[in-house]
């Protein structure tokens, strides 16, 4: 008894705010959906492996956006294939009522279904509703490499086959090499390492000639010796003031990682608009704010049109790279 | 340096700090023991509740649990021929066949006694030679590990009772490890139309399939059989001092823990290899080197001891690369590492100077987790093993074959992963029956990742020599490797020879 008169309430409650807006007469029922939204705990999904880049930022974000929210929020990982089983069923069996929300990745979301006949999904059904964060590559060699800039670098590039290691394959460090081939007209070979902390004993052992990692790593490796030769964002990094970017050397190589949030492509906008409100006050929120800068993370401001616009670009560009080395599936 | 050490000794031998570490252990050890929840998987359930604490507590409390649940494989794996956890897989060779004979209370004593001297050393290995150890990490290349992956498929020779067979056991793990995307190239291999196959067969899932299924089989086919082993345990329950003479047994052969725990700080320091092999490297060379050889796979209680000191001594191995490097050397360590930057604790040389005493404090507190599991281990790992073997058949098989469901769908939260544990279950059974040892299945399924990505990534990083190829034989380390591929196959046909000639001596006149 007592339940059904504060659902009445509720919805009094509702209804009164609805009179009060001016839009209750249009309302149709998904927005009542997005009105309410979020009725129940929120599962936010990881698709990488606990201890990674994303799986650190979802659990910084976890408290914040319970606040933001007025829900709880559980942060989960599905693992496998470099992200795509989660996006794949993102995209295909997932309720899109917004209270499952997954991490997603720029450029992976652009590149797997470009290069695999299969992914599982394709870019435009990952569904933006933010992007908040990012990490640009950087080209790091170690203490007693021979190169000091990144002229040297493609000068001996040019007379001899140079390896750079990485962070996976169709990752934002293999697209990033493969940019700085283009750009410089040079020959790289790029070793695939299974994580970016993988990569890291192939140059201090001497394996690789460089690694494209990202600027997090780039920072670790500086700490231990090792020189930043660039770094591939439009604006010098606050965090490697010393490093050029690749653009200040007249290569155009601007590469990176973009982390954010997506949803089942059917989720109606209002519901993607009150997610991404709710990621836009976590990114506001000055301890997250604070723990981010410290990890190295860059803090990126992007609702679900300009991520979409932003995600668009990138596929032109990646598809022209793709191409140009023969990567892009039959 | 020093006065750090002294600071953090205080630290860790207080009332508040030993609770939690007892607390981690246990917890660990109840997450470890469970088939599917691995040591990663449980560390990373864990890490929303660290939060709220402060640094030293959070990764004390991390440390203590990653120790236990390495530990807490080693009963499941004992108990009902599953590891709990991928580094407790060669437990099951020696351990279960102890409980087929009534002596599973012997195998949880010697799982404790080589957990404890294993942990221990690890951290000894960790607090004194962690900038030298490091070193190594670097030293060891893409051909290396190619190496080291080939050398360990030479324990095919050892765990089948026919090479052939063996072989093509090896064989069929070798190309169930390459479905889903490969590691160098990410070119997507075997999935047969299902777009989840991308993540590929985890480990975890194979385990239980190949193991645990047909372990439920057999009890269901023959109710029975476990009647002798329940009486034989009744029995020796009555005798009493089980835990003396076998602690007597253990420590009349301290060799054994040892050497499996030097091996299990090597192989912890090498990211990529990790538990899942180190505890197969250490079964393999205790078999090699003991003087009852013969016995292993058939009950030996040295089986035993040696995997499961290599396990725990990969804890503080893998914190090597980890906190001098920033490189996790084991997959739990890459959730450590995760904590340790959350609280913008940044791993490397500035660690130990800046954090002194809070990373000693956390190195110290896995040592101590290590000596605490003795006490826990006896009280509750004997208590299980007591409900377990007096768990009459028709509960027991039930219960498994739940745990089996729910442990394969823990790893990714997939019910793809149930039915593919399942039918690699039925096929683990089928092939077992013809003579192909599942453990050389799994063999295949461990090393064919490090193998395929070793030997990829070499050609690519020698790609500036005329011949890449060459890479794999003229490197230092490659060579000694290859001198051990070659003595590991080499070794049974020595041992062969050797009886037959003490066979002729004593025949001829």
């Amino acid at each position: 008894m007592a339940r059904v008169r504060t659902q009445r309430g509720i919805a009094v409650l509702a209804g009164a705010a609805m009179a009060l807006t001016g839009c209750g007469t249009t309302q149709s029922s998904t927005d009542d959906a997005a009105e309410n939204y979020p009725t129940q705990a929120v599962q936010y999904i990881i698709p990488f492996d606990p201890g990674g880049e994303s799986d650190i930022t979802a659990r910084l974000q976890q408290q914040a956006l319970e606040d933001a929210m007025g829900q709880s929020v559980s942060v989960s990982n599905r693992p496998g294939g470099g992200g795509a089983v989660g996006w794949s069923e993102l995209a295909t069996s997932i309720k899109p009522d917004g209270h499952t929300l997954m991490g997603a990745n720029l450029p992976h979301i652009v590149l797997q279904p470009l290069a695999r006949d299969d992914a599982g999904y394709e870019t435009e059904q990952i569904k933006w509703a933010y992007i908040f964060e990012s990490t640009p590559n950087a080209l790091v060699v170690s203490k007693n490499s021979p190169y000091e800039t990144v002229e040297d670098f493609v000068k001996a590039a040019e007379e001899k086959k140079l390896t750079v290691g990485g962070s996976a394959s169709f990752s934002a460090n293999h697209i990033g090499t493969l940019a700085f081939n283009k750009a410089a007209d040079i020959d790289l070979t790029y070793v695939p390492f299974s994580g970016t902390g993988a990569a890291t004993p192939a140059l201090l052992g001497g394996q690789v000639d460089a690694l494209m990692t990202y600027n997090t790593e780039a920072l670790n490796l500086k700490e231990q010796g090792a020189k930043v030769l660039a770094v591939a964002s439009e604006e010098p990094l606050p965090e490697l003031p010393e490093a050029p970017t690749f653009k200040d050397s007249g290569y155009d190589v601007v590469q990176g990682a973009w982390r954010g949030v997506a949803v089942p492509p059917e989720t109606p906008d209002a519901i993607v608009q009150q997610v991404a409100d709710a990621f836009k006050a976590v990114n506001e929120d000055p301890e997250v704010k604070q723990k981010m800068e410290e990890l190295g993370f860059h803090i990126e401001d992007m609702g679900p049109e300009e991520a979409t616009q932003f995600t668009e670009e990138q596929t032109a560009e990646a598809e022209d790279l793709l191409e140009r080395f023969g990567l892009l599936k039959d | 340096m020093f006065v750090d050490i002294t600071q953090a000794m205080g630290q860790v031998v207080t009332p508040m700090m030993l609770l939690l570490i007892i607390v981690g252990v246990i917890a660990g050890m109840a997450v470890g023991a469970t088939p599917g929840l691995s040591a990663t998987v449980g560390l990373a359930l864990l890490l929303p509740i660290t939060f709220a604490m402060d640094p030293t507590t959070g990764l004390v409390l991390m440390g203590a649990f990653y120790m236990g649940a390495i530990y807490g494989g080693s009963f499941t794996a004992i108990l009902v021929n599953t590891p709990g956890t991928p580094s407790s897989i060669a437990t099951t060779f020696d351990g279960y066949p102890m409980t087929q004979q009534g002596r599973s209370e012997a195998a949880i004593i010697a799982s404790t006694v080589g957990s404890v001297v294993g942990g221990v050393i690890g951290v000894i290995g960790l607090l004194v030679l962690a900038p030298l150890l490091a070193q190594v990490v670097l030293a060891f290349g893409p051909q290396e590990y190619f190496w080291m992956g080939i050398f360990g498929l030479t324990m095919i020779a050892g765990i089948a009772p026919s090479l052939v067979k063996g072989l093509a056991a090896g064989f069929l793990g070798l190309l169930i490890s390459t479905i889903g995307i490969s590691p160098v190239g990410g070119e997507v291999r075997f999935t047969f139309g299902f777009t989840q196959m991308q993540g590929g067969i985890p480990l975890i899932v194979a385990l239980i399939g190949l193991f645990t299924i047909p372990t439920i089989v057999d009890m269901v086919i023959a109710p029975g059989s476990r009647t002798a082993a329940m009486a034989a345990d009744a029995q020796a329950r009555q005798r009493g001092g089980e835990l003396k003479s076998t602690l007597r047994d253990l420590l009349s052969r301290p060799l054994n823990p040892i050497r499996s725990s030097i091996i299990g700080t090597f192989v912890g320091i090498l990211p990529g290899a990790g538990g899942s092999v180190a505890n197969l490297i250490a079964y393999n060379e205790a078999k090699r080197t003991s003087k009852r050889s013969k016995n292993f796979g058939k009950g030996e209680i040295d089986g035993v001891v040696a995997p499961e000191a290599a396990n725990n001594a990969v804890v503080g191995g893998g914190m090597v690369p980890l906190l001098t490097l920033g490189i996790p050397g084991a997959p739990p360590d890459a959730v450590i590492y995760g904590v340790l930057l959350l609280h913008g604790l940044r791993p490397g040389p500035d660690l130990f100077e800046e954090q002194g005493v809070l990373t000693f404090t956390f190195i110290l507190a896995v040592g101590v987790s290590a000596i605490l599991m003795a006490p826990v281990g006896l009280v509750a790992g004997r208590g299980l093993q007591r409900a377990v073997v007096r768990t009459p058949t028709h509960y027991l098989a039930p219960l498994i074959a739940l745990l089996t469901i729910v442990g394969s769908y823990a790893v990714r939260n997939s019910a793809l992963d149930v039915l593919m544990m399942v039918a690699l279950g039925l096929i683990g059974y089928g092939l077992r029956n013809v003579g192909l040892p599942p453990a050389a299945i799994v063999l295949g399924v461990v090393l064919g990742p490090i193998i395929e990505t070793g030997l990829a990534q070499g050609l690519l990083t020698a790609t500036a020599q005329a011949n890449p190829w060459t890479s794999f034989f003229t490197r230092p380390i490659s060579l000694v490797l290859i001198v051990l591929v070659i003595l590991g196959l080499a070794w049974p046909l020595i041992t062969d020879l050797r009886e037959k000639r003490k066979a002729g001596k004593v025949k001829a006149p």
